[in-house]
């Protein structure tokens, strides 16, 4: 929920930030999607490539993709703080993004919340609360970097960081019996075929 | 045209305004913040709310909103009422309420609007938000709690000063007008964003604190420190200019001015010469007016006109130029110049002008700039520019230094060869010139104020010649000059006479002895120390280059401190009105000449500022058309002849810094601390 | 209750294969050479009479929305939007499209495009939907790869290309002009209207901005006509509706059903009905967090779809039924709505980026009845002062739930402040 809005004096200082040659690559085919000169259509997109690859998203990452898409580095720094998944501060190797917006809070992501805050350490583990994720038939829901964890409860939960924190993937998705959206227990429609 | 009813009453107004714009025709004044004529429009303020039929059943944001035929229009309905009370209250929740402690107060938007549609009192009982200022420079002080998001200061950045540097961070409540970055702003016009700010979160640095508006006399002025003619307002309290503010001009600098404009002018109070002075075995003493007259006749009385010269300075007005050409005349002297720089040009009118005038740079379809840097020897007049290349496609080419101008330029080479490649049509950019209806060639000091100027300027106006650039409905040979007094001296033939010395023949011969007592009014951008053994009279009113090397020093006063006349680059004659007193025995120019030529027995033929403007007239018939434009004659001009290899450099080393009183103000020694670095890397 | 026979997502929980030869055999891209043949008037006007209307929450007639395109390309291309920014509270819909039925979007973006005389669209998916985006970017692939679109799209000689573009969270997105400058590289915020979409939108040119499912409904109708997609629900709600249900039942589920349909049987026959009965609930927001809530009294016997809603003071929206039992603390739910809009405002105009802060506060005290009675018209007023006023939607978005709130359930709020009041004076 924090949202930091003034270039962040408390980060690691980070020099320099250069594309590795395959995100370079990465970041110029999002850019060949939009028409000649509109490369900065591609601005989230190439920032998203640098945060994947730095783990978070430093001032000298938002200076390059500015040179790279021809942006005055305002411009980039404005989008850099106006949507919440770029990180402007390191996190954890696991960011836990808990959605508490009401569908999950009817749901329990309070429990959730606290699961996940006793978890946080800040490097393997690292909390966002965030705003609705868009999975709302399967509340309470937490994404963990690109993967939905649905259908969690206290314990649940609590198995899913362990298996992170033994190094596995848990199997995103429901954690309960669930075929994705479908009713528990099997689907009342699309019986037929 | 579309007939629109507005609050019942029918009316016709030109098509493609706003309703905005369109309630303005009807006299009825729209509340606004965000909205500024000469931004792009953001609509995010919402004061301006209309009611508008038909549309939807909810007011309107009517700066946003084209007029349309037979649009019924109401600014006074509850609803429209209500949506701006809203909208006020909105503004002030989270706004400090700090008016006691305010620069802003007494002119603040907000405060004043806040009159019509605020409340007594406040419903919001939550916690403020706090936003941490931000640091712009020396010029723009923030109180970003104070900030209502208008984005006008963001629009003036982007759009008019060509700086992408402020925007808005972070989203919502927590959006913040920020650099991002902490530096100053690289810009020479950003102190308008300081007048653009309809709330006291920009405010005046230098100005903090000082004074409030209704303590401030205001005089109408022009402004010296270049040679555009921007029209200004000086704000004095007692003898002391306190700011300087634009004033609006559609032909000239629009509503803005630059850093150096708006705030050199602390340097009047620094340095200032306030008593007449005499050298006594070596050493500047003061004096009395009759002991420093007594000096300077003991001197002049014997000396045949041949051996007298005198140099008119950069910022003066014309009435002290006349007086010291008048007297220059009485004397016998054809050794007067008024191009400190050197610069060749001493042809017809229509050879010194920027005969297009600074509108014409709106009609331009193709710009050539020659040795110029228009950022720096006129940053407004490089706004209007590029205001020009946003408006649509029109290509600019340079020939001359490498610097951002913030538009993009095609760099077309760095000196007289580049010229005349273009002129021979080697060039590419020629043909775009060729297609083009009003070409446009603005001339700058650094093409002309050199030695081989004249070859320049011969090319120049071939140059212009060839593209038909000259004609009955247009002319697009301009010349931007620097100094503010520099046309005033050319209209008035401070240039030397039959038989006379320039700039450096006067310096030249002081330097072999050949003229022994040179006048310099307040002319202070010479290398003095050429001045050899000649006696120095320097008339001024800083403590600057001339005053130091005088044998006599008579203390005239500043721009703001006499009813002055001035003639821009484009050759309209404008009038400045005196803001404050000289300080101690200083006195008005004209009139100290005036005096002296009375004890060397010369007596000038006038006595009132009257007198001596009747005079102008006769000697140039433009002095007659104040604030016009008046055509330039063309004719030959230039010289040919072969020009030298080396490229065209503006005279302008330091922006912030460029004459006595720039020179001796705080705030732009600051400026050109916290820019020094950045502009030595353009 | 709708017929399997006519439901048009049909691997809507993703049981089958999602890709191009399962897709195909489920029915997708079925001759779609021979609707584009048709031509693009023909197109439009078989949408028209569909009487589908948008997907996306606003419910403006789709065919119509296409129609405001120019009739012919001048100097600058069109171009198709999809909004895939999905991230109205409750609604998750669009996402099982993406993973599990992409080729019906895909395929929808073709024919779509082709009516708008779009050689190029754009899927603007929200950026949490990482591997949704994958998928859609595969099925992407596929397409391209069997002809499908591209050069000579369906063998049709329409040029079609289709981008995803992901988004990087801004709830904002989803407004379609806001879309539109995030799609340009700059912030979330939304544009003044007018000019609309059709007439300058991307990159200035002529662009309609359409919902996932909008889209993807599309090729079906145009094949099996529009009497039968305007034979299903009711007169000027037509067609089948994707159905959000989540909240306090027993099996929240989405589902594909006809519009129109009782709310009540909504929830009991699909979600296995309200946590405790239906006795037991206390009230639904029926159409994502934007929409007033409705409580019980109502909620027995409202009909789901626009006009029915709208005739109820709330709205279809996207269709996100929340359902909320008696143990729910119902101003505490709303409140975390207007958290969500404080947290999702634009900041660019002042009504919003004010008021939704301001409301929140209010509402967190509501929460804790720290508040005086005459707050509560306070309140309202500002919601008043916020519903209107702004540039786009969210601000009407973050007035109307607190409006509902106060509407039906002002005695729990006062009760509450009273409760507190006794309770500090008691100790």
């Amino acid at each position: 929920m924090s949202m930091i809005t003034a270039d962040p004096q408390d980060v690691p200082k980070v020099e320099h930030f250069a594309f590795t040659p395959e995100n370079l690559e990465k970041a110029k085919a999002l850019m060949a999607n939009y028409p000649p000169g509109r490369q900065a259509s591609a601005v989230i997109g190439v920032l998203d490539v640098a945060q994947r690859q730095h783990g978070w998203l430093p001032r000298a990452a938002m200076d390059e993709a500015a040179k790279l898409l021809d942006m005055a580095p305002i411009r980039v720094y404005e989008i850099a703080t106006f949507y919440t998944m770029f990180q402007l501060k390191p996190k954890g190797r696991y960011l836990l993004q808990v959605c508490t917006t009401t569908p999950c809070w009817l749901r329990g992501s309070d429990a959730i919340m606290k699961a996940c805050e006793e978890a946080v350490d800040g490097k393997t583990f690292s909390l966002q609360e965030v705003e609705c994720l868009g999975a709302c038939v399967n509340a309470p829901v937490v994404q963990i970097n690109d993967d939905f964890y649905e259908d969690l409860d206290a314990d649940s939960m609590k198995k899913v960081l362990d298996a992170f924190r033994r190094g596995e993937t848990p199997k995103p998705g429901p954690q309960v019996d669930r075929q994705t959206s479908a009713p528990v227990g099997g689907p009342t429609t699309l019986k037929s075929e | 045209m579309p007939k629109v009813k507005i609050n019942g009453e029918e009316l016709e107004v030109p098509a493609g305004i706003t309703v905005l714009q369109a309630c303005e025709l009807a006299g009825l004044e729209i509340p606004r913040f965000c909205y500024h004529e000469r931004l792009s429009i953001a609509g995010n303020c919402r004061m301006c709310l209309v009611e508008v039929k038909p549309g939807p059943p909810k007011p309107q944001a009517s700066c946003a909103l084209p007029v349309g035929d037979k649009q019924e229009i109401f600014t006074n309905t509850p609803m429209v009422q209500k949506a701006r009370n809203g909208v006020m209250e909105f503004l002030l929740i989270n706004h400090p309420l700090d008016c006691p402690i305010c620069d802003q107060g007494g002119e603040c938007d907000l405060q004043d609007q806040a009159m019509a549609y605020g409340f007594d009192r406040s419903r919001y009982h939550e916690n403020k938000r706090a936003v941490p200022d931000k640091e712009l420079g020396p010029i723009v002080k923030t109180s970003m709690n104070r900030c209502i998001h208008c984005t006008r200061c963001i629009r003036f950045a982007t759009e008019v000063a060509g700086i992408e540097e402020l925007g808005a961070t972070g989203r919502g409540e927590s959006m913040e007008v920020t650099t991002y970055v902490r530096h100053t702003l690289q810009s020479e016009l950003s102190g308008c964003i300081v007048d653009l700010c309809p709330v006291g979160a920009l405010t005046s640095k230098p100005y903090a604190f000082e004074a409030r508006s209704w303590e401030l006399g205001k005089t109408e002025s022009v402004d010296v420190m270049d040679a555009q003619g921007c029209n200004i307002r000086v704000d004095t309290r007692g003898a002391v200019v306190m700011r300087v503010l634009p004033r609006l001009n559609d032909d000239i600098n629009e509503e803005w001015i630059s850093d150096k404009t708006r705030h050199a002018v602390d340097g009047l109070r620094f340095q200032r010469l306030d008593r007449p002075y005499v050298r006594k075995q070596g050493k500047l003493a003061e004096a009395t007016w009759a002991e420093a007259f007594a000096a300077i006749a003991a001197k002049l009385g014997n000396l045949e006109g041949g051996k007298v010269a005198a140099i008119a300075g950069d910022q003066c007005d014309a009435e002290s130029m006349l007086a010291l050409k008048d007297l220059m005349d009485a004397l016998g002297s054809p050794n007067i110049d008024c191009r400190q720089d050197g610069a060749k040009l001493d042809g017809p009118r229509g050879s010194y002008i920027f005969n297009a005038g600074i509108r014409g740079i709106d009609q331009a379809d193709a710009i050539l700039l020659v040795g110029s840097n228009p950022r720096w020897e006129a940053p407004v007049l490089n706004a209007r520019i590029r205001k020009r290349y946003l408006h649509g496609p029109c290509p600019i080419g340079s020939i001359g230094p490498a610097v951002d101008l913030t538009y993009p330029v095609e760099r077309l080479g760095a000196g007289p060869a580049s010229l005349r490649e273009l002129v021979d049509g080697k060039l590419s950019f020629f043909e775009k010139l060729k297609a083009a209806k009003h070409p446009l060639v603005i001339v700058g000091m650094g093409a002309v104020a050199r030695p081989d100027g004249a070859a320049v300027l011969a090319m120049a106006r071939e140059l212009v010649e060839k593209l038909s650039a000259v004609r009955e409905d247009w002319n697009g040979f301009a010349v931007l000059h620097t100094a503010a007094a520099r046309v005033g001296g050319l209209d008035l033939g401070l240039v030397p006479g039959e038989g006379g010395r320039d700039v450096e023949g006067i310096l030249a011969g002081c330097e072999k002895g050949e003229i022994s007592a040179v006048y310099l009014l307040a002319a202070d951008e010479i290398d003095t120390k050429r001045l050899g053994k000649a006696f120095v009279i320097y008339q001024g009113h800083h403590g600057d280059a001339g005053a130091h090397r005088a044998d006599v020093i008579l203390p005239g006063a500043a721009y703001t401190e006499k009813n002055g006349t001035y003639v821009n680059t484009e050759g309209r004659v404008q009038q400045g009105f005196r803001a404050s007193y000289p300080p101690g025995e200083a006195r008005e120019d004209w009139a100290i000449l005036r005096a002296l030529s009375d004890r060397l027995g010369k007596r000038l033929p006038y006595d009132t500022l009257d007198q001596v403007r009747s005079r102008l007239v006769v000697v140039n018939r433009s002095f007659g058309a104040i604030n016009e434009q008046q055509p330039g004659s063309w004719g030959p001009f230039g010289q040919g002849g072969s020009a030298s290899d080396s490229p065209f450099v503006s005279p302008i080393t330091n922006f912030f810094m460029t004459c006595p009183i720039s020179r001796a103000s705080r705030t732009m020694a600051e400026c050109t601390a916290s820019r020094g670095q950045a502009m030595a890397a353009e | 209750m709708l017929a399997d026979k006519d439901r048009i997502f049909t691997n809507l929980y993703g049981i089958h294969d999602w890709r191009l030869s399962a897709a195909r055999a489920r029915g997708a891209w079925d001759n779609t050479k021979a609707i584009l043949e048709r031509g693009q008037d023909a197109i439009i006007d078989e949408m028209k009479k569909s009487g589908l209307r948008g997907r996306g929450g606003a419910g403006f007639p789709t065919g119509l929305k296409w129609s405001f395109m120019p009739k012919e390309v001048k100097d600058r291309p069109h171009y198709l939007v999809v909004n895939a920014d999905e991230s109205e509270p409750g609604t998750c819909k669009d996402r099982d499209i993406m993973r599990h039925d992409p080729h019906l979007l895909v395929e929808g973006c073709l024919v779509a495009g082709f009516a708008m005389r779009a050689h190029a669209g754009y899927i603007y998916v929200r950026g949490e939907f990482y591997n949704e985006a994958e998928t859609l970017i595969a099925a992407i692939k596929e397409a391209y790869e069997a002809g499908l679109l591209g050069k000579n799209a369906c063998g049709s000689g329409w040029h079609f290309d289709l981008y995803v573009h992901r988004g990087a969270g801004a709830y904002i997105c989803g407004e379609e002009t806001a879309l539109l400058e995030s799609l340009e590289g700059k912030k979330g915020m939304p544009r003044l209207k007018p000019p609309f979409p059709a007439g300058s939108g991307l990159y200035g040119c002529p662009s309609t901005v359409n919902n996932v499912e909008s889209i993807a409904v599309a090729p079906t109708i145009l094949r099996r006509g529009a009497p039968w997609f305007g034979g299903i629900g009711r007169p000027n709600n037509t067609g089948t509706k994707l159905f959000c249900i989540s909240g306090h039942v027993n099996k929240p589920c989405n589902v594909e059903e006809e519009m129109g349909i009782p709310l009540r049987e909504l929830i009991d026959r699909h979600a296995g009905g309200v946590r405790g009965g239906w006795d037991n609930l206390l009230a639904v927001i029926p159409g994502g967090a934007s929409v007033p809530l409705l409580p019980k009294s109502i909620c027995d016997t409202v009909l789901m779809d626009f006009d029915s809603l709208r005739d109820q003071k709330s709205g279809l929206g996207t269709a996100a039924v929340i359902v909320m039992d008696k143990s729910t603390d119902v101003i505490k739910a709303i409140a975390r709505l207007s958290q969500f809009y404080k947290h999702e405002s634009c900041g660019q105009c002042t009504p919003c980026r004010e008021g939704t802060g301001w409301m929140w506060r209010v509402m967190e005290r509501m929460v804790l009845g720290d508040a005086r009675i005459e707050e509560i018209d306070a309140l309202e007023d500002v919601t008043k002062q916020v519903e209107g006023h702004t540039i786009c939607a969210l601000g009407d978005a973050a007035a109307w739930p607190i409006q509902g709130l106060i509407r039906h359930f002002r005695p729990e709020m006062e009760a509450r402040i009273r409760a507190r009041t006794q309770k500090l004076a008691a100790e």
